[in-house]
Formats: C-alpha cells, structure tokens, sequence
C-alpha cells in the first residue's frame, strides 16, 4: 500500500516519479549551474555567457539522469537510504561520465570539472529533499489532525444521534440500520488518514452518509449518482469525497426552503480519475441573518491541503459557482489498487 | 390536576419531531401536555402558531427560511404569546447568547429529565419579553412583523422603503402599500443602521430606495430645503436641515462603495 508522503516509505528516497520532486530538481539543478558560473567570473554578463555554455553539458546530463531515475524508481525504492543515494549517485556519474565523452568539447570542461559537479549536484538535491521531507513530516501530523477535527462536524452528529432516537420506537428496524452505518462512518473517520483506500470503499461510504442524511432530511435531499464510469478499483485518500458531500448537504440543502439537489459523479478519463460534487444553492439570507453558515471554507480547505500532501502538484481541487449551483471538481492521477 | 400544557412543536426534521412527541408521551405523568400543532419551517411555525394556542412551543434554531431565533421575536408580538424553549444540536454562538439572555434552551439529543424541567419552568415564568430575544438574536431580522386580529404579517425588511413615526405607532411603506408596527423609531434605526438611514426627527428611508434629492419651493431659516425622491413611489419626503449633511455623506459614500 503506499503512503501519505511522497516516499513509499517514511524514510526512503524520494519518489522520482513524482511531477513535484521533478520539478524541484529542474530547478535546482539549474540555479547550481548558474551559481557555479557565478562564482567562476565575477562579471554576470561572463557568467551567464558560461552558464548558457554549460547548459550545452547540463542539461542532456539532468534530462537523462531523470529519465534513468524515472525508470529505476521501482528498484531503487526499496533499499535502504544509504544504499539508494548512493546508486543514484553512481547512475549520475555513469551519465556524466557519457555525456562528457560525448559532449565534452562543446562545454570545454574536463571531465574531472563534469564529474565533480554532477556528483555535487546530485548530493546536495538528495540531502535538500531529504531535510525538505523530514521538516514536513510533523506537519503531517498536524494536519491530519486538524482534518479530523474539521471532519467530524458536530452539528451532523447530533442531529444524526438525535434521528435515531426520534425513529426508535416507531421503526426499531430502520433505527437499527443507521446506527450500523454511523459506526461504520466513524470508522472511516477514525482511521489512520496516511493510507490510500480503494475508491469503491469511499463510494460505499458515500452512500452510508448519504443514507443517514436522508433519513434526517426526507424528501428535502434529492440526491443524483453518476458512478457508471467510477473506476472502482482506483486508489484515492480517504475521505476527501465525504467531507465534499457533507458540504453540499450543509450548505445546499439544510438552508433551503425547498428541496435541494446534490449530484455526485465520478469517472475516469484516461490516467486521470474526476470526481464533481454539484449542489442547488439556498437562497442567501439578507444581511448575517444566519452566523452558523459561514466557515464553509475550512472543509474545502482541508481536502485541498490533504490532496497536496499526498499528490504534491499532480492533483487539483476546483470550486464553482454559476446558475445557482455550486460546484466542486477533484481531480487526481489514476492509479489502480486491483493488485 | 390543571389542564395539560398545549405545546407546539418547530423543527425542520420529521426525526427530530417524532422524539419530542415521544419524550411529551414519557413524561405525562409528571408534566400532562397536549400538542398544540408542529410545522417543519419557521414561516410555517408563524402560520400555524396564531390558532395553537399554544402555551409553549419547543423551538429548533437551525431551521430553513427563518432561523428560531427570529420566529421567536415575531411570535412574542401575539396577543398571547407562547413561552419559548429553545433545542439546538449544536449551535455555540447561539448557546453563548442564551446564557447570556437567560434564555431556556435544550440540546440535541432531548432527555426526558431535561424536557420535564424547562416545561415546568416555562409555564412557571411564561413569555420572555422581545427585548430581551432580540438582545440573544444580535443580528438585525429579516422580516417585520405585523399581528392583527390573531394573525402574524411578515413585511420582508428589503421590501421596506421608508419607516415614518406617527403617534406611537411606525408606518412601514412599501410599493404594495402601508403596514403599522408599534416599535420606536429609534430601536428601529440601531437594528437596521446599515439599510435605512435617518432623514427627519420621525423618518427613516432605505438607502437602497433613494433616488435623489431635489430642492424644495421656499426656504427655511434663509436656507434651502430638500426633499427625498424614492424609487418606484411618488411621495416625496422632507429632509431635516439638522439630517441634510449626514444624508448626503452616507448616500455619496453608499455610491461609491
């Protein structure tokens, strides 16, 4: 199973399949060129005029690092730390080494010159990743709790307590059914949030809540699946659907005068999985006739944060509104959890 | 044994209502009650509330349309007003501001126990009086309210363009016509300071309504008078010369933001 961070494991190499750590290595990669230019010729026009001629042996070497990285990610991420850094630094130096032989006199560098940056580099990234993982891992944590808390939205325990009370005597049955999917929901909730849970899984507890809520709000919540296209065996975070549904009850249907509309849908589309949580707006309330309706934003909030620590910059989370809707939109790279 | 309690029950959840209903039946012998009426809504509960007679009703806060808070404040203008207790889930700002008020208010899921005993008190003490709902509300209401011959009127507040004092009565006008409501002028004008603003000793008109100003024939004091002209009504209304430079600053400032 694979984990909150962006490692396989707590303390392993990073993820060189990850868009984020990618990037982070394009970039420093370069400003360490330019740095080293720097240093070289005190005068910038020299120095950028070196950086350019440099990048002529830079760049195949970074692009082709990453590429062997990428490919070897599945071997190199099981070993132990030690072990990993130092492959990667030998698999550098083996491309260094190439391009040099290859490139070497458009760069007019010495090999030893080549070797010893590309090493350099390679080092510093690793041990600057490494810090960069260990500073987030207690805000981990920390935010994992905060979504707890945020999760757990007192108003939709007490009343859902409360429903149950109110259908004891008449329908012992029923009654029954909503305390199973109330434990099973605070299961859910209560659970370690660092592993990854088959999409199917969540839908299930979609509909577990969904179910509860209903029961509370009658024919007010007319609620609309499209999961024909949800790829079930798709691995997600937990919870970051729920608190969206949540949402969309509190905010669309609860206030409403009416009856409210929700529409989930949930689909692949190629390697991405998307998934829209629409409702009908209530009509907004003259003035700050209602205080205990704001602070929508923490939920939201709270779902996005948990997308970036688990998907870095490969996930969006998109919110709408138009036409008396309101709308918002998932979306994360699909990754199959059949096996 | 006196007559059973006439209790009238307010909560958008059927659920929630079934409860209550089922606590009122536990507790019969201790409290003997009889259901004045339900409603799922707080206009509703306004509705049905003037024929319950109802002496107390069991109000739910969170309640689509028109929170409990205000249903309250309007229901204390009947002529015979119920004693309200307030139920809530979980609702802190509003918890803080009953027990700040002194207010009766009973949290989600009911005891019995607990039911028994705010009954008791409230048909001991009876109605609280609006000032004191009105200082738990806090925010301004959407509605007025207008009670005549045992039926509740809500004037929404954004249909109001002017509120005129004569008498010890206030006129609300709107485009439809005139409603009268026995409040202060001045209560009025610290609850909706944002919406309407003072033009005259008894008048104070929707910023929203105001369509411009024109110069009025003769003058007062040797110096010119003005008068209000209102979107969508053709009465024009004096403006004191004390309010003219207030009005005149709120509306520019008004336009600009």
């Amino acid at each position: 199973m694979a984990s909150i961070s962006q490692n396989p494991r707590a303390d392993g190499l990073p993820d060189f399949r990850n868009l984020g750590v990618i990037a982070r290595i394009l970039v420093a990669v370069n400003m360490l060129a330019f740095a080293a230019a720097l240093a070289a010729y005190p005068d910038l026009a020299a120095a950028v005029q070196a950086y350019v001629r440099s990048a002529a042996l830079v760049e195949p070497v970074l692009i082709a690092s990453l590429a062997a990285l990428w490919l070897a990610a599945p071997w190199l991420a099981p070993l132990p730390y030690a072990a990993g850094g130092v492959a990667v630094l030998a698999l550098v130096a083996l491309l260094a080494a190439g391009a040099h032989a290859m490139l070497g006199e458009l760069a007019g560098a010495s090999l030893g010159r080549t070797l010893a940056f590309a090493l350099a580099s390679a080092a510093l990234i690793l041990a600057w990743l490494r810090l960069r993982e260990r500073a987030f891992s207690p805000a981990l944590a920390e935010a994992r709790l905060a979504a707890l808390q945020a999760r757990i939205r007192p108003h939709f325990l007490f009343n859902s307590l409360n429903a149950v009370l109110g259908l004891m005597r008449r329908e012992p049955r029923r009654a029954e059914q909503v305390i199973e999917d109330l434990a099973e929901l605070f299961r859910a909730l209560l659970t370690d949030g660092r592993s990854f849970v088959r999409l199917g899984d969540e839908i299930a507890l979609l509909e577990r809540y969904a179910a509860i809520e209903q029961l509370r709000l009658g024919e007010r919540l007319r609620l609309t699946w499209e999961l024909d296209a949800a790829p079930v065996d798709a691995l997600l975070p937990p919870l970051v659907l729920q608190p969206l549904l949540e949402n969309a009850v509190y905010h669309g249907v609860e206030p409403a005068a009416g009856q409210g509309e929700v529409r989930v849908r949930i689909e692949r589309r190629g390697e991405r999985v998307r998934a829209v949580i629409e409702n009908t707006l209530a009509p907004a309330p003259e003035g700050a006739g209602h205080p205990h309706r704001h602070g929508s934003g923490m939920a939201l909030e709270n779902v996005r944060e948990r997308l970036a620590l688990f998907y870095d910059a490969e996930a969006r989370l998109e919110t709408a509104s138009a036409d008396g809707r309101y709308r918002v939109e998932i979306d994360i790279p699909y990754r199959s959890g059949a096996s | 044994m006196s007559e059973p309690l006439r209790v009238f029950i307010a909560d958008d959840e059927a659920p929630a209502r079934e409860r209550l209903k089922a606590l009122l039946g536990d507790i019969a012998a201790e409290v003997p009650t009889a259901l004045a009426g339900e409603s799922a809504n707080g206009i509703e509960t306004l509705e049905r509330l003037p024929a319950a007679a109802a002496h107390v009703l069991l109000l739910d806060i969170q309640m689509p349309g028109m929170s409990g808070l205000e249903v309250a404040r309007h229901a204390a203008g009947l002529e015979r007003p119920p004693a309200v207790i307030f139920v809530t889930a979980h609702d802190r700002h509003a918890v803080e501001a009953f027990e700040l008020a002194a207010l009766d208010y009973l949290l989600k899921p009911v005891r019995a126990q607990r039911l028994a005993a705010a009954l008791k008190k409230a048909a001991a003490t009876g109605p609280v009086e609006p000032q004191r709902l009105a200082r738990a509300a806090g925010t301004a209401r959407e509605y007025f309210s207008v009670t005549a011959r045992n039926r509740i009127t809500l004037v929404p507040v954004r249909e109001v363009l002017y509120l005129r004092a004569e008498h010890k009565y206030v006129t609300l006008r709107t485009r439809a016509g005139e409603h009268l409501i026995e409040e202060s002028l001045v209560h009025l004008e610290r609850e909706f300071a944002g919406r309407f603003v003072r033009i005259h000793r008894n008048c104070l008109v929707a910023r929203a309504a105001i369509r411009g100003f024109e110069r009025a024939a003769g003058e007062a004091d040797g110096e010119p008078r003005w008068e209000v002209l209102l979107e969508g009504v053709p009465e024009r209304l004096p403006v004191s010369r004390r309010q003219w430079h207030a009005v005149r600053e709120a509306i520019a400032e008004a336009r600009r933001g």
